[in-house]
């Protein structure tokens, strides 16, 4: 059993015992314990089932790497699934439920997975789930979705009860990782003055070296990391964060850092998570290395654990993962582990050295202890269910035959370790293989380039593949110094402190134990715990034909966990490699991808959620428009009224009811989102008269011309009116969604085509309120108000002038997107509100309502006039909508021109504009095909045309349309067919596109 | 994510506040042109494996375009100008020479 022992513990207070549950079970542990410990303590080895096979698993690491104890945490809103006990810190009240079986923990009925195994090997459900193809939808899906995941997502009716920000820093050094390699580094480069921010994904400064023992400058490495720490403190150039991951690195300088501010303390004030949006002048990696397991039969079996993390439950949290434990190993390293374990007063049963002359002076120290040694000795199979039980011991140099049985109920396990290049590969540095500790490790001559196409990122200390406290320390206090001097400061000389530690012998590369295992054995031997993928599934992969490692991971899903194979990915390919007999550095590793461990959903969106998400543009009188009725229609980042609800209507009664009304009455129509820029200079007219289709340097000072612009590739992008404010001025209006990129279009043009036009483009869109005043009775509400004549005689169709209405400063614009008399009137944006009031006071007379988008959009189509966005879409010329008229013959050139000269825009067989009306008076579907003869290469009906525009027109008590026909303008009175999604067919007979007052005789009164 | 130069406010932009504006020296073609010239001009584009020309715009920050030279593979950026040019500056073309001698784009080495 695990237990609690009554010495060490350098991470725990004894003094502050803390409750917790596992799976309703109540349990208590000490601050200081991560959740992991805790369970330990309690003796909880197996903490969860596996994916795949339902088998039972426990604790492994004691860290990031852990792939086995993923639980689910907290409750109701602040429920997160695949939480690693490892790193989760435990506090007072915390929940956890463990994962991944039916009904219960300790009896599942998924594990009769593992009975199936030999039937569910590598590709099971690439071979399995592809015949019959009837099959796809409602059989299969359902069955993989059932399998897939791990944890219970969150019920979806939860939200995240926790806030979350985002950190935007500069920095000239990062240094990832606060063990003594990151600590040394951060001083020496800190000591140049540069700038340097120090993050450490765990609670504490020192990594585990504390643990590791040894000493620096002959005293225990416990009082180095405190000096170290105390110093960088006192430096104002130093910032420091404990619980802050760095989580990638990414191209230019820049790096994500994921700080967990109060995963530890849930009641505490502020933000959950933090993200940290770093640029830094160089990075340094000081990210220690991750010890790999041993792959031999039955190493899933909860109570086999990495040699190491047994070593740092005992030390940092006085945890005995059990009472009689044996050791294998193929280096020096485990011995500390044994060592440990004994002085700890556990029973170190046997250690096993796959090496067959063992190991050097930290063997000696272990057989001195009474530890017995069997070199050159490998774990054929341990046995157990929920726990070991025993192993099965054999010659390492052989197939696994003539056992001895050793009762035990813990397994420490080493095969080397590897150092974490997780973020020097992120961004392209590249690795190589290190023949001696048979682990990949960075390339310092091949980093990841910066914009000065230099390296930009150094590694420190076990990062690097020096794996001894001397090394790591020399390495590191090296790469501090490089690191300032390469971000433009002068790093200091000083002395290095020396580290000292007891030597190690040669380790040995065993991928497989024992050397030649039979294959029940490698049947039993897993590489991913997480994914559930074993020795033999890579063999079967290799056997099959899958040469490259991206191919093999994705076959057998090896390294594809939420844990990216942090333990599995290097035996893995060592595995794959042997098969394929080829040598592992030709193999390769797969790509290293962010974050490195996963961060949460709500880090990423930070603030952005709920009303900050994305900001709302709200006109000058859209509390009005609240206050009365409007149902909201975003159109960019502005909301617009679709249309104005009164008690009881629905929406489809609401409109027409503002239909009949601006026809019959008096509208108002809130037009202030429609873009204005005003293009002004001496070349502003040969400039407009590029941008636009038409001729615009012609007109008239006072006068209104609508104007259409084409993109280069000659199709359609915005429309507009324009005004001639002066001689050397224009207002241009756009659609709404047009303002910021017709602006930006122009100024592109404006910088790179034309950069010696002496002309400027101002977006004042925001700075006018803008009132469509429209229907019979517009003159008469506006001479009530008094002020300017708008007579027919003073201001004409088409014309603009300044002036007062009412107490308003005022342009009034006589222009027409309804086919109505109709006055749009710009007032400055401050004065919006109480000019839109007046118009509402003096517009009771004159049977004034305002009216929405939906009524704009219905006024419009009547009249037959297009709308970007519904009419066109992309790929539609003017020419296509009947709109030749607007495009000048005279200019010799205008953006699109040429393009419209291409073959394809000139085919007589462009489909073409034309109303299209319904032969029983209903509303066609919008974006609905008409069919012609015959079928498609796919059998589908062939297309002759669409509906562009549909809606209900209460003015003529039927359904009108406009759309883009093949020879349409040619096929007047023709009926076409147009299939609806549900198995009708509509008919619509083609007719023109103007079906209200053709002649116009409403709007030039 | 990238960071260039602007080369009118002379700040340091992050990626997020530039608007990217594909290749920089491409010659407009208007009325007149062959079939051909228009065709290069809407459509053929470079696709190299290192040295590039590219247009950008300081799109949240002072709005003016940009044109950057940057390697495509290791992301080295050689330089920021004017994209109120119709070719490379001389400073541009050495700052490449050095760290890439040999090169050439289109009709530039």
């Amino acid at each position: 059993m695990s237990t609690r022992l009554p010495s060490h513990g350098r991470l725990i207070d004894r003094s502050a015992q803390v409750t917790f549950t596992f799976n309703g079970a109540t349990m208590r542990g000490y601050a200081g314990d991560t959740l992991a410990s805790a369970l330990l303590a309690n003796d909880r080895m197996m903490v969860g089932r596996s994916f795949k096979y339902h088998r039972p698993r426990g604790v492994v690491a004691s860290g990031a790497e852990e792939p086995n104890a993923l639980v689910g945490l907290g409750q109701g809103n602040r429920f997160e699934p695949n939480q690693r006990a490892t790193t989760t810190e435990l506090f007072d009240g915390l929940t956890a439920v463990s994962q991944n079986h039916w009904p219960s923990l300790d009896f599942d009925i998924g594990a009769v997975n593992t009975a199936l195994a030999r039937f569910l090997p590598a590709g099971f459900y690439y071979k399995m789930f592809i015949h019959p193809q009837p099959f796809w939808k409602h059989v299969y899906e359902p069955f993989i979705r059932k399998s897939a995941g791990l944890g219970r997502a969150p019920d979806s009716e939860a939200r995240d009860a926790d806030t979350y920000e985002h950190f935007h820093v500069q920095t000239d050094i990062l240094v990832i990782g606060g063990g003594v390699a990151g600590l040394l580094a951060a001083r020496n480069a800190a000591l140049s003055g540069a700038r340097v921010l120090l993050i450490e994904q765990t609670a504490h400064w020192g990594g585990r070296a504390p643990v590791d023992g040894g000493t620096v400058d002959g005293a225990p490495v416990d009082k180095f990391v405190e000096q170290i720490v105390s110093e960088l403190e006192t430096m104002a150039n130093v910032t420091m964060r404990l619980r802050c991951m760095g989580a990638g690195v990414y191209d230019h300088g820049y790096a994500l850092g994921y700080e967990r501010l109060t995963d530890h303390d849930p009641d505490a004030p502020g933000p959950r998570h933090r993200l940290w949006r770093i640029r830094a002048r160089r990075i340094v990696t000081a990210t220690g290395a991750i010890e790999r397991p041993l792959s031999f039969a039955g190493n899933d079996v909860p109570g086999v654990m990495l040699a190491g993390a047994m070593r740092d439950y005992v030390v940092n949290w006085g945890v005995a993962p059990g009472r009689r434990v044996v050791v294998a190993t193929n280096n020096d390293d485990a011995y500390r582990t044994a060592i440990t374990l004994k002085q700890a007063g556990v029973d170190v049963v046997r250690v096993l050295d796959a090496r067959a002359a063992g190991g050097g002076a930290l063997m000696e120290e272990a057989r001195s202890l009474g530890i017995r040694v069997d070199p050159g000795r490998a774990i054929a199979k341990v046995s157990g269910g929920k726990r070991v039980k025993k192993v099965a011991i054999c010659n390492q140099d052989g197939i696994g035959g003539a056992r001895e049985d050793l009762s035990c109920d813990a397994v420490a396990m080493s095969g080397g370790w590897s150092p974490v290049v997780h973020l020097w590969s992120h961004c392209g540095g590249k690795l190589a293989w290190d023949e001696d500790r048979a682990h990949f490790r960075p390339d310092p001559d091949r980093p990841p380039l910066g914009a000065d196409g230099r390296g930009f990122v150094v590694t420190a200390g076990a990062a690097s593949g020096a794996l001894a406290l001397d090394a790591v320390l020399d390495d590191a206090a090296a790469a501090g110094k490089a690191a300032a001097k390469a971000a433009g400061h002068s790093p200091r000389r000083g002395k290095t402190p020396r580290g000292e530690t007891t030597p190690e012998a040669a380790m040995e590369p065993v991928w497989l134990m024992p050397a030649r295992a039979d294959t029940p054995l490698r049947m039993k031997s897993w590489l991913d715990f997480q994914n559930d993928v074993k020795v033999s599934d890579v063999q079967l992969a290799a056997r099959e034909g899958y040469e490259s490692v991206e191919h093999t991971k994705r076959y057998t899903t090896l390294g594809m966990a939420t844990d990216q194979g942090k333990l599995s990915n290097i035996n893995g390919l060592a595995i794959l490699a042997d098969a394929l007999e080829a040598e592992i550095p030709k193999v390769g590793t797969t790509t290293f991808r962010p974050p490195y461990t996963p961060i949460s959903m709500g880090a990423i969106a930070g603030e952005a959620r709920g009303e900050v998400f994305q900001p709302i543009r709200r006109t000058p009188m859209h509390d009005w428009h609240e206050r009365n009725g409007a149902d909201w229609e975003p159109v960019g980042h502005w909301r617009r009224p679709f249309t104005y609800l009164r008690p009881g209507e629905t929406v489809h009664d609401a409109v027409n009811r503002e239909v009949k009304n601006t026809r019959e009455n008096l509208g108002l129509l809130d037009a202030s989102t429609l873009g204005k820029l005003v293009v002004k200079g001496p070349d502003a007219g040969r400039f407009l008269d590029m941008m636009y289709t038409n001729m615009m340097s012609t007109l008239k000072v006072g006068k209104c011309r609508y104007g259409l612009m084409c993109s280069e590739n000659g199709f359609l992008i915005d429309d507009g009116v324009v005004a001639r404010i002066d001689e050397d001025t224009w207002l241009c209006h756009t659609t709404t969604g047009g303002a910021e990129h017709i602006h930006a279009h122009m100024e592109e043009w404006l910088q790179t085509e034309w950069w010696d036009w002496k002309v400027h483009v101002a977006n004042l869109t925001e700075q006018y309120a803008q009132v469509a005043v429209v229907g019979p009775n517009a003159r008469k509400v506006l001479e009530t108000l008094g002020g300017m004549d708008l007579s027919k005689e003073a201001l004409a169709f088409m014309e603009w002038k300044d002036g007062r209405i009412g107490e308003f400063d005022a342009r009034v614009y006589r222009i027409s997107f309804s086919g109505e008399l109709s006055y749009e009137i710009a007032v400055p944006a401050s004065k919006g509100q109480a000019f839109w009031d007046a118009l509402i006071e003096a517009g009771r007379a004159f049977g004034v309502m305002p009216y929405g988008t939906e009524c704009l959009h219905i006024l419009r189509a009547e009249k037959g006039f297009i709308m970007i966005g519904d009419e066109t879409d992309g790929t539609v010329i003017p020419q296509d909508l009947g709109l030749s008229w607007a495009i000048s013959k005279k200019k010799e050139d205008f953006l699109g021109k040429r393009a419209q000269q291409r073959s394809h825009m000139t085919d007589p067989n462009r489909w073409k504009l034309v109303g299209l009306e319904t032969v029983d008076g209903s509303v066609l579907p919008d974006g609905a095909y008409a069919v012609g003869e015959g079928v498609n290469a796919n059998g589908q009906r062939n297309t002759v045309g669409r509906v562009t525009s549909t809606y209900h027109s209460a003015n003529l008590g039927r359904g009108i349309a406009m759309g883009l026909v093949l020879n349409g303008p040619d096929r007047m009175g023709e009926v076409l067919e147009f299939p609806g999604t549900d198995g009708t067919v509509f008919k619509a007979k083609i007719v023109d596109p103007v079906v209200y007052d053709k002649d116009g005789e409403k709007q030039n009164v | 994510m990238l960071i260039l130069r602007c080369p009118y406010c002379g700040n340091d932009v992050d990626e997020t506040d530039l608007a990217p504006g594909g290749e920089a020296h491409i010659r407009r073609h208007g009325p007149g042109s062959t079939d051909a010239e228009l065709t290069d001009y809407l459509f053929q584009r470079e696709n190299p494996r290192g040295v590039h020309f590219e247009r950008w715009r300081h799109a949240a920050g002072c709005g003016k375009w940009f044109h950057a030279a940057r390697a495509t593979d290791t992301l080295q950026v050689f330089g920021t100008y004017s994209a109120q040019t119709t070719e490379p500056p001389q400073e541009i073309r050495d700052a490449i020479t050095k760290a890439r001698p040999g090169w050439s784009w289109r009709e530039f080495s």
